[in-house]
């Protein structure tokens, strides 16, 4: 090549190049400064709870340093029969060694987690224990309780040897791992959490189609009205970001319960006997009606922000290419809105499906999700790690929404506005 | 031009959008089949109106327009069967060409073989085939236009309505488009109505134009008459550049009028809306029949003062004080013959008593 580049020299004799990079290497340094504080805010306040959340779920090492020595004793045991004489040597010393830190009330309740009758053997133990003589601890321990003489309660216990368990993830959709190791299911009558998961998903989905359905004609209005009237509706719309989430909430349950405002108006009109006023709240119903009002905004907006950019020329060019007012906006309107359609159901439907508050407040029995369930286990079983579990799967859920979603509209598709 | 004969007719037309203001005045206005009628004047004059109610998106408030004899106040868009290109090619963004030029065809339920035979058709009108595939973001500003053009008249409409199609373009392209559309309208004969506010646009194009202003037709003929023959003030002033003396007329008679200006003189003019003495009256000279060193037999010459000299490549306008008017503009060619021709100069001026055209006072 007879063009060979040469290389530019600043005036101090150094490459331009590197002092072209040793300049932008600088900017970015800055511009990293400049964010530094969020990426430290999210990683404090976002990552390291999820990671928590994680291990938190997967974390059974409290039962393990429990019983340190039974576990051990355990480990040729077939789980075919009742334990030898060791194990329960093992365990005697492990329990005792409790009683003295007072932490056979935890293991009890994690073992009772397990397997429901855990509580009230292991506080007869712990009474009787006191008055045990030295040696053949099998026989005596026996002697408390049935129970203890059930081998079934012996596999529960070995069951929860491991120091990391998915066990958690198994009962969030009602399986377990039995004695053979296989993945079952827990009798039909326990089966709670498969049919809670289905109940989020399915209300998740009719909130998203309800909001999708009254919010389509009021972006489109708000998006052709003059200017005017379109701000009037546009604070309609935001009112209700501008009002507590709680307020909303019991303003509803005013309104639905069944002395109601709404059952009132409806017996005064004659529709409803005074006897048989309608049951909106508590249940489902209120679950859907009071979800879809809060969540409206948020399917309104994209949609809105996408409406506004479809210019009326060509509506009105299908129209005068014979297209009728159906086919002009279903061929040419509808797909151009596509777009506010995905990012407004995906906002939706992602919040739906974590929803919370709303649900607490008017669902009742039949219209709480699973975050509903979450907060139970946090609160009053203090289950924290099938908790965990749980919430890890409904992000997962949601990361997995977010998936199809780009796979088929394709992410960059969306407008938020 | 009998009302038998025209193929769009607007009967006594009148349009409102707020009940107050009339936008469209008493509009009459006859377009045969086969023409090319270009609807000019500025923004707010009410063409674009007048397009949007031949096209069917707005309704006329009094008087009714006729399509083929037929009138067609009460017809929707859709059924009107009239083509159209709108300002900002309309195009679908979310459809390629080819289907963008099929949807009027798969509308009117025709048969794919149909389909792609006059989608091929129309693409090789606008020379644009083999781009059956791209979608409308992937073409340049003059390719949409083209398919914009072809769609409109992809299934055969009799009528086209074009609404300021080239205003996005720049000038080069907008130019070359003109030639483009003309040519495509002379091969098919389609009957156009083409709306824009660029006067060299509509004279190139049209058989004949609609001057619009203030909701009224002020002049409806051939491009050439539009130019030499303007019938008010405001067609001459608004159709190329343009020379005024205001003054008062002090005689008629012969076809030709004196005209009394502010500063004294008289000029002799050609009466076109002047009637009788005593008359105020702007009189309108084209720069070009203006000439230096006029002819023995001109009727009016006159001397000037140069005050500035604007350089234009092939010509140059020199712009005169003459008569009291600082801005009598004179247009010179660009030939070495004229040395003479310096800022502070005097020079004589001329032109025939024909040329000056004695209209209306009424000034914009």
């Amino acid at each position: 090549m007879s063009s060979e580049t040469q290389k530019i020299l600043t005036t101090d004799g150094i490459p331009l190049e590197v002092s072209l990079k040793k300049v932008e290497r600088k900017n970015k340094f800055k511009a990293f400064l400049l964010v530094a504080p969020l990426l430290f805010f999210l990683l404090i306040v976002y990552i390291s709870p999820i990671v928590g959340m994680l291990f938190n779920s997967v974390d059974d090492r409290m039962v393990t340093n429990a019983l340190p020595k039974t576990f051990k004793a355990m480990e040729d045991w077939d789980g075919k029969e009742l334990p030898p004489e060791k194990v329960f040597d093992a365990f005697h010393f492990d329990f005792q060694k409790l009683i003295e830190e007072e932490r056979e009330g935890k293991l009890s309740t994690q073992l009772n987690y397990e397997k429901n009758g855990f509580k009230s053997i292991i506080k007869k133990l712990r009474r009787k224990s006191k008055s045990f003589e030295e040696g053949n601890y099998k026989e005596q321990i026996m002697a408390v309780h049935e129970r203890w003489a059930d081998v079934e309660y012996w596999r529960a216990i070995k069951r929860r040897a491991p120091a990391y368990t998915y066990s958690k993830y198994l009962k969030g959709v009602d399986m377990y791992q039995n004695e053979d190791g296989k993945l079952v299911q827990v009798e039909e009558d326990r089966r709670i959490y498969k049919k809670l998961w289905v109940r989020t998903l399915k209300i998740a989905f009719y909130v998203t189609l309800f909001c999708f359905l009254m919010a389509y004609p009021i972006a489109h209005l708000l998006a052709t009205l003059p200017m005017k009237y379109s701000n009037l509706l546009m604070i309609c719309v935001l009112l209700p970001f501008w009002t507590s989430l709680l307020v909303r909430t019991a303003s509803w349950m005013i309104l639905l319960q069944q002395q109601g405002v709404v059952n009132d108006f409806l017996v005064w009109i004659g529709v409803v006997a005074n006897d048989k006023r309608l049951e909106m709240m508590y249940n489902e119903t209120g679950t859907y009606i009071a979800m879809t009002q809060i969540l409206l905004p948020f399917m309104v907006l994209p949609l809105y922000s996408v409406m506004k950019t479809i210019s009326p020329s060509l509506v009105r060019a299908g129209k005068s290419l014979g297209g009728t007012p159906f086919i002009t906006f279903w061929k040419v309107y509808f797909p151009l809105t596509i777009p506010g359609i995905g990012a407004g159901s995906l906002l939706v439907f992602i919040l739906a499906i974590g929803y919370y508050i709303t649900p607490e407040l008017v669902g009742g029995a039949s219209g709480t999700l699973i975050s509903n369930q979450i907060a139970y286990h946090m609160k009053y079983t203090l289950d924290w790690s099938f908790a965990s579990a749980m919430g890890l799967m409904l992000l997962v859920g949601v990361l997995a929404v977010y998936w199809v979603y780009n796979k088929l509209v394709g992410i960059d598709n969306i407008k938020l506005g | 031009m009998t009302s038998s004969k025209s193929f769009v007719r607007f009967d006594k037309v009148d349009k409102s959008y707020d009940g107050k203001v009339l936008v469209v005045k008493d509009l009459n206005l006859d377009i045969n089949e086969g023409e090319f009628i270009t609807m000019l004047g500025p923004s707010g004059s009410g063409k674009t109106t007048c397009l949007m109610m031949l096209a069917g998106f707005e309704t006329p408030t009094n008087g009714e327009i006729y399509l083929d004899s037929k009138p067609i106040s009460r017809i929707p868009p859709h059924k009107r069967g009239i083509g159209m290109v709108f300002q900002n090619y309309a195009l679908f963004p979310h459809l390629t060409v080819y289907e963008n030029l099929a949807f009027p065809l798969k509308v009117r339920k025709l048969s794919k073989d149909e389909i792609d035979k006059k989608v091929d058709k129309a693409l090789s009108m606008v020379s644009l085939s083999g781009f059956e595939k791209r979608m409308p973001n992937q073409l340049s500003g003059g390719q949409q236009q083209r398919v914009a053009v072809a769609r409109s008249l992809v299934f055969d409409p009799q009528l086209v309505l074009m609404d300021e199609p080239l205003g996005a373009l720049d000038k080069n392209l907008r130019e070359s488009m003109q030639y483009e559309i003309k040519h495509i309208h002379e091969n098919i004969g389609v009957t156009v109505v083409y709306v824009t506010h660029d006067q060299s646009e509509a004279l190139t194009m049209s058989s004949r134009i609609a001057v619009f202003n203030d909701g009224k037709v002020q002049q409806l003929s051939s491009p050439d008459k539009l130019y030499e023959e303007p019938v008010n003030s405001f067609v001459a002033e608004f159709i190329g550049e343009n020379n005024t003396f205001t003054g008062e007329v002090t005689d008629i008679s012969d076809g030709k009028c004196k005209v009394k200006l502010a500063s004294g003189a008289e000029i002799i003019s050609n009466p076109i809306r002047v009637k009788s003495k005593g008359e105020k009256t702007k009189v309108s000279l084209r720069p070009e029949r203006a000439i230096i060193d006029p002819e023995a037999k001109m009727e009016n010459k006159y001397k000037g003062k140069i005050e500035e000299i604007i350089y234009h490549g092939d010509h140059a306008r020199v712009r005169l004080n003459l008569l009291g008017n600082k801005e009598f503009i004179l247009k010179v060619p660009n030939s070495s013959a004229r040395m003479d021709i310096k800022r502070g100069n005097e020079i004589n001026v001329g032109w025939n008593s024909h040329d000056a055209r004695a209209l209306d006072p009424k000034s914009i």
